[in-house]
């Protein structure tokens, strides 16, 4: 009887917690559109927390290469007070062009000779700094239980935990989508980028949906990031392409109308080697954009429905009841979400398996007559 | 009336009715999917995994090109 006394009275003692955004004040306004392109777009430094008064910034360091030479200096030495043009100030002349302006927002620009121009800019932004985090998990993640491979004979019983976890995880790629799709050969030569390219599309995407609090920041909702992607695809695929492969783009097996006065064909099949890789990365990139903008827009419902009106009682309220069904709203679609990174991560791989693949098309060997 | 079309808001009305229509087309495509999908999990119940991961790729492939016109959508609005 004590033990169930005691689940209950700390459920209840839980559910009080959802009052709590009530103490903070009656009336403030809340910039939705401003914390989703916050936590999706690239910023030079990494906004944490607030605590208290004071928020906790990393300022991450600005590496560029503007008229002046080389600089390499912390992102604090922009001020934070922007001037008349919503810009924000910085050493040797360069600023941060403000949020709202029509090109390059938020980016360092410079003035050189009245005209506004962009330095070559390599800093460490905080999609690179995720980008590092998630690099090495990654390898922690993979090459720790392939250490097992090393004190271990074949024929030992499998092993445990979360080396066995990720053995089971990564032979079922290898099998069901590597080797499924490809022959012997290409699989020991295109293994290596199918499997990186899937677990790494698999944790950043991972790594950007859950909010793990240190490390965890868009990535693949970059969509420069899927446009490597696409594009080192699209490079394998065409610089390792057989011969029949490329006698096929630009003299296919057609009626001999559809390719000789006017090239229809290959012309037609020119363009479908640009677009496969381009569907890869748009449809990564589109896919965990929306996945972000989702999971954000519930957790944010919460704090517009507790600043809704002038009065606290209905604050309250309306934050309480909004707080139970945006709760309940966000597990399921987190759930979702985190179904939707795995099904994108075996899409791009399966894609771009079967890519190389058709790629790779050996000759029929040519049917013989036999003579009666 | 004819400066009504000249205003960016149209673009953004226009983005709206885009992205309703892209999600009408995902819909219908990725229903019948499902639809064809679970007839042939009836017909053979021993085959129901496979069955189950083909319908989820041909579900991906048909929201990607979904997500394409949302893409498109997005860049009407933003620019």
């Amino acid at each position: 009887m004590k033990k169930i006394k005691l689940k209950q009275f700390f459920f209840i003692f839980v559910m009080l917690f959802t009052l709590a955004p009530v103490t903070v004040s009656a009336r403030q306004n809340i910039d939705v559109g401003n914390i989703l392109w916050g936590h999706i777009k690239d910023s030079y430094d990494w906004h944490i927390t607030k605590i208290g008064k004071t928020p906790v910034i990393i300022h991450l360091p600005v590496i560029v290469k503007s008229s002046t030479g080389w600089h390499v200096f912390s992102s604090s030495r922009f001020s934070e007070v922007k001037n008349t043009n919503g810009n924000r100030p910085g050493p040797y002349g360069l600023y941060i062009k403000s949020a709202d302006a029509k090109s390059h927002p938020g980016k360092i620009m410079e003035m050189v000779n009245g005209n506004e121009v962009r330095p070559l800019d390599i800093s460490i932004t905080k999609t690179v700094c995720v980008l590092f985090i998630d690099a090495i998990l990654l390898l922690i993640c993979v090459l720790v239980p392939a250490r097992w491979c090393r004190h271990h004979k074949w024929d030992d019983s499998a092993p445990k935990g979360f080396t066995g976890l990720m053995h089971m995880f990564i032979m079922s790629i290898y099998h069901d989508v590597v080797k499924s799709t490809m022959t012997d050969r290409e699989a020991v030569v295109y293994g290596p980028w199918l499997m990186t390219c899937f677990f790494f599309i698999f944790l950043a995407n991972l790594m950007g949906v859950v909010p793990f609090p240190p490390g965890g920041g868009n990535l693949t909702g970059n969509i420069t990031c899927t446009f490597f992607l696409g594009i080192t695809t699209f490079i394998i695929t065409n610089v390792t392409g057989s011969k029949e492969y490329w006698k096929s783009i630009f003299w296919p097996k057609v009626p001999l109308w559809l390719k000789c006065p006017v090239p229809l064909m290959p012309f037609i099949e020119l363009f479908s080697i640009i677009t496969k890789p381009l569907a890869l990365m748009i449809r990564l990139f589109a896919n965990m954009l929306a996945g972000h903008a989702i999971a954000l827009s519930f957790a944010a419902m919460i704090f517009i429905m507790f600043n809704i009106s002038e009065n606290a009682v209905v604050d309250a309220a309306a934050g309480t009841g909004m707080t139970v069904v945006s709760i309940a709203m966000s597990i399921f679609m987190m759930l979702l979400e985190i179904l939707v990174c795995y099904i994108q991560a075996l899409v791009f791989t399966m894609l771009s398996a079967v890519f190389i693949h058709l790629a790779h098309e050996k000759s029929e060997p040519k049917a013989e007559t036999v003579k009666a | 009336m004819l400066s009504l079309l000249l205003a960016a808001e149209v673009a953004k009305c226009g983005a709206a009715i885009g992205a309703g229509l892209a999600v009408i087309g995902a819909g219908i495509g990725i229903g019948r999917i499902g639809g064809q999908a679970m007839d042939a999990m009836a017909r053979q119940p021993e085959e129901q995994p496979k069955l189950l991961s083909s319908m989820i790729i041909a579900a991906a492939l048909v929201e990607g090109v979904a997500f394409f016109a949302i893409i498109i959508a997005l860049l009407a609005i933003v620019m």
